[in-house]
């Protein structure tokens, strides 16, 4: 690809010989602001920084005026955004332009008004001089000396030992953070007998209250008196299905677990511990909407998509001579997510 | 001498004559700092963290940090009669019966949503122009602290109301711990006084939300500060911009009237935010319990990376001795989050370890100037846009249309497959907008005239730039690969170390390729051919 | 007979046998002609009649000619009128085409044809009925704040906190709830639609799922407390308006600052 030999304006650029053409040029002339050259140009920046704080101004007190005069109970409708509660609204854009005006007034300033020469500052080595790291060490070496410390290795040995051991203290003093594990993880409020009632709500439900289809949210009753606390809904929600009996493909030994088509397994996702209460008909998936995990109800919660590895436990469950639904037994397996004691 | 002057003048004095404070202001007073739009990102981050600490004062007179159940009495009625925390209640009624309260409450969290934000893109500035070389790879280590901080601060904060979407939160935060190897269940019930959810989380969150975590942050954007004080700020490289020199303003006027104003700007910005943009709506979401659970549940912005990897991670967990590792939330979860900072902090010195350059800098790189390092950057953004993208993968699906078992594919693959893709395309994109600077400097810029040659041929005019922008495009260092030495200094073959070898693969296949920027040689043959 | 024949030419015997004819005439209608009760019986098997037909030439290519399914189509034996009223009311029957959820769009029936349709499958076997209106006045008999406890409990997970729709598998949704017909609503609860599961009437009590729907329409017509709500699906879309609304103003605003003036 040629280039032609261009006009004089080409030359002109082309400063001293001596200059080669990749050398620093240094600093590009100084161009004038408008308001270093014409006062009109600078009275009239002058006038627009004023403009800028006063309307911050202004609009400081329009705060004032939206906070003692506007009512909580008001809203007002902007077009196309919709209706908004109206003292909110506009003790935020008042502040927020009182604060605005402020910047841009003295951005503005510095700008057109304040000097923009460039100037150049000389950075200074980092590294200290020779001398005054020589100084240092010699410091350090006549206070090592002085203290003593390399010929009183006993003081530096009993100096490490006192230190290392009043570090422990505080660490002994965290132990009361908590109690220890033990048992916790791995006990629940379900055991034989217990009758499965809605949560919210409290009522207790029989087989024929639920139909092919249906879900139900439950806990386990608890004896009169007895107080539910987010503490025991963190272990006991359980998440009831009703499927047809044909439907299900359980395990032998499982197959006793369920009644007339009605499964139950613990509503606390296996991976993470969310509340896995997507149930969908017709493809019998439960699915945990914190991270897609997707238990398969047929095959009792075993998982068929998604991070986590194991199955939903399962509550086994049948009804008393009521006719209400009941528990079996308790869970089987700890509840939730998997940690480090847990054996499977 | 005026009144004002008076007045000015004794109070000088009273100030001098206990501190000696005359010499540091003489010394810094007229303290040049180079001047570029992108220098104001860190600005941004370092105001909004004052923004967030005004705010939060006075959020912090009305919160109140308890888990004890007590029944709403306030005006709103989807929640009247029902049992929620005191953290609960107490930020609901401060959102509706303070005057100011749901602005201010509004203001913090959007200045934290920014603060993270702007520390995100001031650490990739100061990445792609290797502002993080010698001598500062420690202020690197810093902002790498500070960003970590943020994180943690951040999901505190917002756990702190105790409501349904937060308490999902802070539920998979405890399933994270518990399933750590060996301690796991005892760190996990240390921290929550008990099993989960406890009733002391809140308490104990609030303490080191409102004082340990801001007291350290503090400190370390103190050091952080102070470091590019002395060391004096970088400066883009250009005519008259020397690694010996800083070309800037004086920080009185220029810079106190600019800064200072920016931050009253960042200030404004965020609270317009917070009045107009309805943000952490907690009365909609309702206390946490945690038999409830919502559709299209994310952590902020800041995390939401965190949330794709575990959506993505592969269901392994394994069973052995009687003990359980639980793979697919570890990884996700601790590993994969841990090699990434860790290796974003030592960057600095994997690539002058690489590149066997222990000079000092304080001239920056244009990106194209350092096509290895844009492309691993490149790299780190794509495998963090797969992650992001993942951690929203049912809001894309209801929105656009899609299936979440598909987006999850495609992010498995896509985490793997995309970023060495970033990599190959950007080096390239690099080496050939070097191709053009090379071109503009022997033949100058393409003015998009066209002239008929007599002959009939076209050609476009090029017009030559002047020496200003000759010496901008080519003012620019260049790495050597470093070579694998075979022979000592003595002449006699030595095998090499393992990692010597390892360094000369790396510097080979990271620097090999450059495009040679001209030289005066090339230009003056140029114009020898010319006459 | 004779005496009345004698008199057969008085003047007065044409009007008196025109009066006996028509009263008898009378009487005789009267007595053989069907009873209110009857012609509403024939008015409603009219009607199941009429949803016979459209049954037979809108839906039975699907559904089976006496509509008990097949294996690829749920069976209508058992689904009730308010089933039929809730899927063909809010057009999502007849499918539009086969994909993998049946989507919300203009209804091809109309209100009568919808009726006729409802009668004709309730009249197959028995199922959950349309409610009328006086079981369907959430203002006085719903609670707002337990439907929002059931809501969060029962709903939430796959409709959103805010009603506002949620992901299912494999590319299937939960619509939002944001402008729905109360009936639509509580037919859907009741007869549990697809994906949707069923809320028997001891699971969820007919007044429960009236806060419910006391809840969302709280929800729905609430006006906003904060500002203007950013499509109420959480911090995806905080995080949007903070890069592109925040950090965009921001990152304006510094090119401002550092460029030369004028």
């Amino acid at each position: 690809m040629t280039d032609t030999h261009s006009a004089p304006e080409h030359s002109g650029h082309q400063s001293s010989t001596a200059l080669s053409p990749l050398a620093d040029p240094g600093l590009p002339p100084h161009v004038y602001r408008r308001a270093d050259t014409e006062p009109s140009a600078a009275k009239k920046a002058e006038r627009q920084v004023a403009i800028l704080f006063g309307l911050s101004a202004a609009s400081t007190i329009a705060f004032i005026a939206s906070f003692v005069g506007i009512n909580k109970d008001v809203f007002v409708f902007i077009p196309l955004f919709g209706s908004t509660q109206a003292q909110q609204l506009a003790l935020g854009i008042t502040l927020a332009l009182s604060l605005f005006l402020i910047g841009a007034g003295a951005v503005h300033w510095a700008k057109t008004l304040m000097p923009d020469h460039e100037v150049i500052q000389e950075r200074h080595e980092l590294r200290s001089s020779d001398e005054d790291r020589q100084g240092v060490i010699d410091v350090f070496h006549e206070g090592a000396e002085a203290a003593g410390l390399g010929r009183r290795s006993l003081i530096k040995r009993t100096l490490l030992g006192s230190v290392g051991l009043v570090t422990l203290t505080p660490i002994l003093l965290l132990r009361d953070l908590g109690p220890l594990p033990r048992k916790q993880l791995e006990t629940t409020n379900w055991a034989a007998g217990r009758r499965l009632i809605t949560d919210p709500g409290g009522i207790v439900l029989k087989a024929a209250d639920l139909q092919v289809g249906s879900v139900a949210h439950v806990l386990p009753e608890m004896p009169k008196g007895s107080e539910t606390t987010l503490n025991d809904l963190v272990k006991d929600a359980v998440i009831v299905v009703r499927l047809r009996p044909e439907d299900l493909n359980l395990p032998a030994d499982r197959k006793d677990w369920v009644h007339e088509g009605i499964i139950a397994f613990s509503k606390i996702c296996s991976h993470m511990g969310c509340a896995v209460g997507l149930y969908e008909q017709q493809t019998h998936h439960l699915l945990c909407p914190c991270h897609q995990s997707t238990f398969d109800v047929e095959t009792g919660a075993q998982v068929i998509f998604g991070p986590a590895a194991r199955p939903l436990p399962q509550l086994a469950i049948t009804i008393d001579s009521e006719g209400y639904l009941i528990a079996k037994q308790g869970f089987m397996e700890p509840v939730g997510p998997s940690f480090w004691e847990r054996s499977s | 001498m005026t009144t004002g002057q008076r007045i000015g003048g004794n109070l000088a004095n009273f100030v001098d004559e206990r501190t000696g404070a005359g010499r540091a202001l003489k010394k810094n007073l007229n303290k040049v700092f180079p001047d570029h739009w992108s220098f104001m990102l860190g600005e941004v981050a370092m105001y909004s963290f004052v923004i967030l600490l005004l705010s939060g004062t006075f959020l912090t007179f009305f919160f109140i940090p308890s888990q004890e159940e007590i029944i709403y009495q306030g005006n709103y009625a989807p929640l009247s009669g029902l049992s929620m925390s005191q953290a609960y209640a107490s930020t609901v009624d401060m959102s509706f019966d303070v005057r100011g309260g749901m602005l201010m409450r509004q203001v913090h969290h959007w200045s934290a949503l920014i603060f993270l934000a702007a520390m995100v893109v001031h650490m990739m500035r100061v990445f792609f122009t290797g502002a993080y070389r010698k001598p500062r790879e420690l202020n690197w280590v810093l902002g790498v602290g500070l960003l970590t901080l943020g994180i943690v601060e951040g999901f505190l904060g917002y756990s702190l109301p105790d409501d349904l979407l937060s308490g999902t939160g802070i539920r998979i935060a405890e399933a994270i711990i518990q399933a750590i190897p060996l301690i796991g269940t005892y760190v996990a019930f240390f921290l929550f006084g008990g099993g989960f959810p406890g009733t002391i989380f809140i308490s104990r969150i609030y303490t080191i939300h409102v004082l340990l975590v801001p007291g350290i942050i503090l400190a370390l954007i103190t050091a952080h500060v102070l470091l590019v004080w002395f060391q004096k700020h970088t400066q883009y490289p250009g005519p008259g911009r020397t690694e010996k020199n800083v070309v800037g303003f004086p920080l009185l006027p220029v810079y106190m009237a600019k800064a200072g104003g920016f931050f009253f700007i960042v200030f404004g910005i965020t609270t317009f935010l917070g009045a107009v943009a309805s943000i952490n709506p907690i009365w909609l979401y309702g206390p946490y319990n945690p038999s409830q659970i919502s559709a299209g549940s994310q952590p902020d912005w800041y995390m939401g990376w965190l949330d794709g990897l575990v959506r993505m991670a592969p269901n392994w967990e394994t069973h052995a001795f009687g003990h359980t590792v639980s793979w697919n939330i570890l990884i996700p979860g601790l590993i994969v989050p841990g090699i990434m900072f860790t290796g974003l902090a030592l960057w600095p010195f994997i690539e002058s370890w690489v590149t066997g350059d222990k000079r000092e800098h304080h001239l920056l790189e244009r990106p194209r100037n350092a096509p290895t390092r844009t492309a691993v950057g490149a790299m780190a953004l794509a495998f963090t846009m797969v992650t992001l993208i993942n951690g929203g993968n049912d809001l894309l699906a209801t929105h656009f249309g899609l299936s979440i078992n598909q987006i999850m594919w495609f992010s498995r693959i896509g985490v793997f497959v995309l970023p060495p893709i970033a990599y190959f395309v950007t080096k390239r994109i690099c080496l050939g907008l070097q191709h053009k600077d090379r071109d503009t400097v022997l033949h100058g810029r393409e003015s998009g005239r066209l002239v008929m040659l007599p002959s009939g041929e076209f050609i476009e005019v090029h017009e030559p730039i002047d020496q200003y922008a000759r010496y901008s495009l080519t003012n620019h260092e260049q790495p050597e690969v470093v070579e694998l030495q075979l022979e000592d200094a003595h002449g006699v073959a030595r095998p090499g170390s393992v990692k010597e070898k390892i360094r000369a693969r790396l510097s080979r296949g990271m620097y090999g390729e450059q495009v040679q920027k001209p030289t005066e040689k090339d230009l003056l043959e140029l114009e020898d051919g010319h006459h | 007979m004779k005496k009345i024949l004698r008199h057969r030419r008085h003047p007065v015997a044409h009007f008196l046998v025109l009066g006996i004819a028509l009263l008898a005439i009378g009487f005789g209608y009267t007595l053989l002609s069907p009873s209110n009760a009857a012609v509403a019986t024939n008015a409603r098997s009219q009607a199941v009649e009429e949803g016979r037909q459209i049954f037979l030439k809108g839906c039975s290519s699907c559904h089976g000619l006496n509509a008990e399914g097949s294996t690829q189509v749920p069976t209508l034996l058992g689904v009730g009128a308010a089933s039929v009223d809730f899927q063909v009311g809010t057009g999502r029957m007849p499918l539009a085409n086969a994909s993998q959820q049946a989507m919300r769009k203009t209804p091809v029936y109309n209100a009568e044809e919808t009726a006729a349709l409802a009668a004709y499958v309730a009249s197959l076997s028995t199922g959950p009925a349309i409610p009328n209106a006086a079981q369907l006045n959430y203002e006085r008999d719903g609670s707002i704040a337990e439907g929002g406890q059931l809501f969060r409990t029962n709903c939430a997970m796959c409709h959103n906190y805010a009603g506002q729709g949620g992901a299912l598998t494999q590319g299937k949704y939960a619509p939002t709830l944001m402008g729905v017909q109360v009936k639509t609503m509580y037919e859907a609860m009741l007869t549990g639609p697809q994906s949707m599961p069923v809320f028997g009437d001891r699971t969820l009590t007919p007044q429960q799922k009236l806060s419910v729907i006391k809840f969302i329409k709280g929800v729905d017509s609430e006006k906003g407390q904060g500002g203007f709500s950013l499509g109420k699906v959480g911090p995806v879309t905080e995080g949007l308006v903070a890069w592109v609304l925040g950090l965009g103003l921001l990152i304006g605003v510094s090119v401002w600052l550092g460029a030369k003036s004028k």
